[in-house]
Order: structure tokens, then C-alpha cells, then sequence
């Protein structure tokens, strides 16, 4: 029991590994939000790597510009923007929203409000045809079962 | 609802999917597209490849055209584009201003000396700073700066004399940056 429960502490706990070889900063709270920072920053050389992940050069350039940043004050907002200045939306693992990205961010919605649609439609005509027609629910060839 | 439309409607979405896939998987996502192009070239002072005493800047270009190489010597592209960079060089068309980018400095110096320089000045940038200012992620890259300081173009990959006289001319005459 002991073994399953600590097993399932494995599964579930989240993995912290370390990004460079030594901390970037020794206060934590920074610390934290440096890793943060970093883990939803795309590296452009090796493009589904976040620059926490990456072991490129570049990436390695851009967790010292970030920590750099981080130095000087800037807030993660400012931060995000100098790297989208120079880099592109692309550099950015969560997309802003804006009017090009109106249809992904909505899509979720939509989908789920088509499914439901369909769902209800499903359920009233079922419903009705029912009602009409008990016997014929229980013929349905899709629902027979031998 | 028509057994007709039943089948229909996931036949045109199943399609709609296809035509969706076909231009996604056409585009290459190596080429992204740089948010630099029409804007101000990023400012840069850094040491000259071939002397360290001077310097190299943005304002030794100010009210000239001229074309911005990032290579390295561990670079393959840029190996395979240097025939195609002395050409252009050689046309004498617009200058050509290199960065030297995360390189050793005797490593990139021999290079030029074997294959022909087509530089006018190189850049030292052995720590990739003023490369992140440009947006570079993989060299060669190459930048086309208007007069003005605006940046025109950018080609990611090896320069081909067919991307520059399609891509890179027709924006130098039609600007008149031509000297």
C-alpha cells in the first residue's frame, strides 16, 4: 500500500529539474519566477522546446537575456514584450489574444457548444419519435440486440 | 434531416480538415516570419572581426543601403552560401555588413582569408547579444537595410543568387538604394 501511494506521489507531483547548472538567483521567489518565465518561452532552434528544456546555445542566450531583464526590474509583461519585438508571437508558448487568434482561443467554445447542439438535437428528435411511436424506438436496428 | 445530409456535413468538414493540413504541412516552420521587417534596424556598437581597437556600428551605415549577413564558421549554410555572398559583393550593388556570430575570433578571421571576404566590416559577437536585438535564431540569416535604417527584407537560410535577385532586388531598385 505504502509503495502504491508513493508511486502515485511520483506520478502526480510535478518535476522539478534544474535549468542551469547553478541557480540563477539566490532568492527563491525570483528563482521561481525565472523558471516560470522560462518554461513558456518557445527556443526558435529547436521549436517544441520550451528555453527551460533547451540545451541549445540560443536558448541559453535568451535564459541569460531573461535573467538579465529579471535584474533590471522589468515586470513579465515587459519581458514578454521585448522577446516578441524581436522574435515574433512565435516565441510565446501561450498565443495573445488577439484578432488573428479570435478563432483558436474560441474554438474550445464553439466545439463544445456544437457537441451540445448536436446532442440536444439527438435527445429531442429521439424523445419525440418516442412519444409518436413507442414501438419503433425499440425496432431501431442500430439499438437491437439479438 | 436527410440520410443525404447525415453523411454531408462530416464529408465537408473532413474536407475543410484536408485543405487545412495540405497548406500547413506546405509551410516550412523554420521560416518565421520576423516582426523586424519595416521597422527601425536594432542599434549595435561591437569590436571589428579583424581588429578588436575599432569599432563597428549602426551609424557607419547611417543613409546607406546594405545588406546584413549573421554567419559563423560552424555554420554549414554559410559555408554553402558564401560562393553566392561574393557575387553579390562583386555586382557592387549594395554593401555587405557581416556579424560574426557566437564564433572564434582566428576560427572566422582564417575563413575569410581562405574563401574570399565579401564583407565590408564584420561584426564580433561572440556573446549573441546584439543577434537576439536582431531576432536571429539560426544562422545565415541576411537583412536588407533601406537608407533610412528601415529594415526590408530578411531571408532565413543559405543566400541563393534566385532569392536575391527575386526577393532581394526588385526592393533595392524599387527604393532606389542602388548606388
Amino acid at each position: 500500500m505504502r509503495a502504491v501511494i508513493a508511486a502515485l506521489a511520483l506520478a502526480v507531483s510535478a518535476a522539478a529539474f534544474a535549468i542551469d547548472a547553478e541557480r540563477a538567483f539566490d532568492d527563491p521567489a525570483l528563482q521561481e519566477r525565472y523558471e516560470h518565465l522560462t518554461r513558456e518561452l518557445r527556443c526558435l532552434v529547436c521549436q517544441n522546446q520550451t528555453i527551460a528544456d533547451s540545451n541549445a546555445t540560443l536558448a541559453q542566450d535568451l535564459r541569460r537575456e531573461v535573467r538579465e531583464l529579471m535584474e533590471e526590474g522589468k515586470t513579465d509583461g515587459e519581458i514578454h514584450e521585448f522577446l516578441t519585438a524581436r522574435y515574433g508571437d512565435f516565441v510565446l508558448y501561450n498565443p495573445p489574444v488577439k484578432p488573428r487568434t479570435y478563432l483558436l482561443w474560441a474554438a474550445p467554445v464553439l466545439l463544445l457548444a456544437g457537441g451540445l447542439g448536436a446532442a440536444a438535437l439527438v435527445i429531442v428528435r429521439r424523445a419525440r419519435a418516442a412519444r409518436e411511436n413507442p414501438e419503433a424506438l425499440e425496432r431501431d436496428p442500430e439499438t437491437e440486440t439479438p | 434531416m436527410s440520410r443525404y445530409l447525415k453523411f454531408l456535413i462530416p464529408g465537408v468538414l473532413f474536407l475543410i480538415l484536408v485543405v487545412f493540413f495540405v497548406i500547413g504541412l506546405q509551410r516550412d516552420p523554420r521560416m518565421i516570419p520576423s516582426p523586424l521587417i519595416g521597422k527601425p534596424a536594432p542599434e549595435f556598437a561591437l569590436e571589428d572581426l579583424s581588429d578588436p581597437q575599432r569599432t563597428v556600428g549602426t551609424s557607419d551605415f547611417a543613409g546607406r543601403m546594405y545588406l546584413f549577413n549573421v554567419w559563423g564558421t560552424w555554420c554549414g549554410g554559410c559555408r554553402e552560401e558564401h560562393e553566392a555572398l561574393l557575387m553579390i559583393a562583386s555586382s557592387g550593388v549594395v554593401p555587405i555588413v557581416g556579424l560574426n556570430w557566437k564564433d572564434d575570433r582566428s576560427l572566422a578571421q582564417r575563413w575569410l582569408r581562405q574563401l574570399g571576404n565579401p564583407y565590408e566590416t564584420v561584426a564580433f559577437d561572440p556573446e549573441g547579444q546584439v543577434a537576439i536585438d536582431w531576432g536571429v535564431y539560426g544562422a545565415p540569416e541576411t537583412f536588407l537595410v533601406a537608407a533610412d535604417g528601415t529594415v526590408l527584407a530578411k531571408r532565413i537560410g543559405p543566400m541563393t543568387m534566385d532569392v536575391w535577385q527575386r526577393e532581394f532586388l526588385p526592393l533595392i531598385s524599387g527604393s532606389g538604394g542602388a548606388s
